[in-house]
């Protein structure tokens, strides 16, 4: 059964952009480690020659036109919803 | 509470006493903590307009709710989440529009486990919602505070998602009738994504024709989600006799609830007394759907999930110096501790190295699912089960091992994962009073036939 180190656990919260608060490592470690056992019963599945399932629809490749559509939703209705605005643009902290 | 009644009562009196009366009992009900937020001067300005003949429709004055992951108009979006604590939609979902089309009144935004993450509501970041029924016991989940708001009689529909049995669970907690709809039936559109191969949209409903109603209405083609079908639904007057029907037998084991199986073997022996057949049947792989489902919906979300970035829109930590600090505390803040968990294991499934040893393994083992269900409908019309293992359960009895709190979505899980229509229907109440859902099951497209087999069953 798979075991996930502490190591691993801020090695995934990394991976996915999160900062976890110190109280929740533990917990996490452990659940992740359970959760990842419990579906670990797969392996025992003989899946050789079979097609995976992405989606269950049928459908393939649906097309629309090209075109703009118009939901009524300015620039500035968009804009501000962002947290902070300066000049019509968007305003992060450095990248670097 | 039917619609028919409201409509009647709107005839009588008007829409804003209806919709003024539906706003008070859910002002009354508010130790249930099922609504986030009411939309009460949005509700009151369309009631006006209903009453002045400038709104009209199948619907036009009733008044419903909707589950807080879907935009609409007149109180925040949350998602049960500080991430869209105040998140003001610029738009609204394209099933919230049908039935605003129809003149329908949207009065408040339900609760919800935070971005539909969870089983019972207690993941909402706001608070869980108490059962309709047992206020020491479980609202069900996702779509924990629609089904309340349905069974107090609040409203005589709400609308909610499900994703992997968040629909019909709670509603089979709350004895109401849940609809979840063929995979592809209704848009998307508008609607919090969280895994985007399972996430059905439907409805709760106090009995099965305005659960029909409500479907034909937001059923349909949307170029705003090409994932849509062109629409099939149409509601089946007539019931189809003598229907083939299939009792799941790997969801009637002696682990699932005695009362629980009573109750399904009971609507069998009503099936049987309406001339249907029901036979026993196999589906072996129903044992592995939770597994197949807890790899592919949390790779699937933690993508969906990567938007929430603290740039455009919504919560952004104060005070960090990098953007990396941004993004982290962001989502910290962000999100609660399962929204974490699951985007964690997510990376964890998609990660080089493990990507076929989970996630590959787990669309195959689908496959194998899919096929065995496609197998059991060229000889069977329908699929009967419980909708859970058991009724609803205590506040807090599973939230500290997640596995548990899984294992309550065992039994709606593979109709999601196969992307199969089903609804959860009211079958009595166990000794305690708490009430017990039968899940009736059909192929693809199949929605309007199960809902009129179900129809035909009521008061019987």
């Amino acid at each position: 059964m798979t075991q996930i180190s502490r190591d691993d656990v801020l090695h995934l919260a990394q991976l996915s952009s999160l900062e976890l608060d110190e109280s929740e490592i533990d917990g996490l470690q452990t659940d992740i480690s359970n959760i990842l056992g419990y579906v670990e019963q797969l392996n025992k599945l003989d899946t050789s020659g079979v097609e995976p399932t992405y989606q269950v629809t049928g459908l393939s490749s649906v097309w629309r036109d090209d075109k703009v559509i118009d939901y009524g939703i300015t620039r500035e209705d968009l804009l501000e919803r962002a947290p902070e605005i300066v000049d019509f643009q968007i305003k992060v902290p450095k990248v670097l | 509470m039917t619609i028919s009644d409201i409509l009647a009562q709107i005839k009588n009196s008007s829409a804003r006493t209806v919709v003024e009366d539906s706003l008070e009992r859910a002002r009354n009900n508010e130790s249930y903590h099922a609504l986030l937020n009411l939309t009460s001067n949005r509700a009151l300005k369309r009631a006006d307009e209903v009453d002045s003949g400038k709104i009209t429709g199948k619907l036009a004055g009733v008044p419903f709710v909707v589950k807080d992951n879907f935009l609409a108009f007149g109180a925040p979006t949350t998602a049960a989440s500080k991430m869209l604590e105040n998140f003001d939609a610029p738009l609204q979902a394209t099933a919230v529009e049908k039935l605003e089309q129809e003149g329908a009144i949207c009065i408040g935004k339900a609760n919800l486990d935070a971005f539909a993450h969870g089983g019972s509501t207690e993941n909402s970041a706001f608070g869980p919602t108490k059962n309709a029924i047992d206020t020491s016991r479980v609202a069900g989940g996702s779509s924990g505070g629609s089904a309340v708001v349905t069974a107090l009689n609040i409203v005589p529909f709400a609308i909610g998602s499900d994703t992997g049995g968040s629909i019909r669970q709670p509603a089979s907690y709350n004895g109401v009738v849940g609809v979840k709809t063929t995979y592809g039936a209704v848009s998307r559109f508008g609607v919090v994504a969280m895994a985007s191969s399972t996430d059905v949209i439907g409805s709760f409903a106090t009995n099965i024709t305005d659960a029909e109603l409500i479907t034909d209405i937001i059923t349909g083609l949307d170029v705003r989600d090409m994932t849509t079908l062109p629409d099939f639904f149409e509601i089946q007057s007539e019931t189809k006799p003598s229907q083939k029907i299939g009792l799941i037998s790997d969801f009637m084991t002696d682990d699932v609830d005695i009362e629980v199986r009573n109750k399904v073997n009971e609507y069998v022996e009503k099936l049987r007394l309406n001339g249907h057949i029901v036979e026993n049947v196999n589906l072996p792989m129903a044992e592995y759907a939770l597994a197949i489902y807890y790899i592919i919906v949390p790779a699937e979300l933690s993508s969906n999930l990567a938007r929430y970035d603290g740039i455009r829109y919504g919560h952004r930590a104060d005070g960090t110096k990098t953007l990396a600090e941004l993004y982290g505390k962001t989502r910290d803040e962000g999100f609660v501790t399962e929204n974490k968990r699951r985007i964690m294991i997510g990376s964890y499934v998609l990660s080089s190295g493990y990507f076929d040893a989970y996630y590959l393994q787990a669309q195959k083992a689908r496959t194998l699912l899919v096929k065995e269900f496609d197998k059991l409908f060229e000889k069977y019309d329908i699929l009967i089960g419980p909708t859970a293992p058991t009724p609803a359960f205590k506040l807090g009895e599973n939230t500290i091992d997640p596995i548990k709190m899984y294992l309550n979505d065992i039994m709606t899980v593979p109709t999601s994962l196969a992307g199969l229509p089903a609804i959860s229907v009211p079958a009595g109440i166990n000794k305690s009073g708490l009430p017990i859902g039968v899940q009736l099951m059909g192929p693809r497209r199949s929605d309007a036939m199960l809902l009129s087999l179900a129809r035909s069953m009521e008061d019987k």
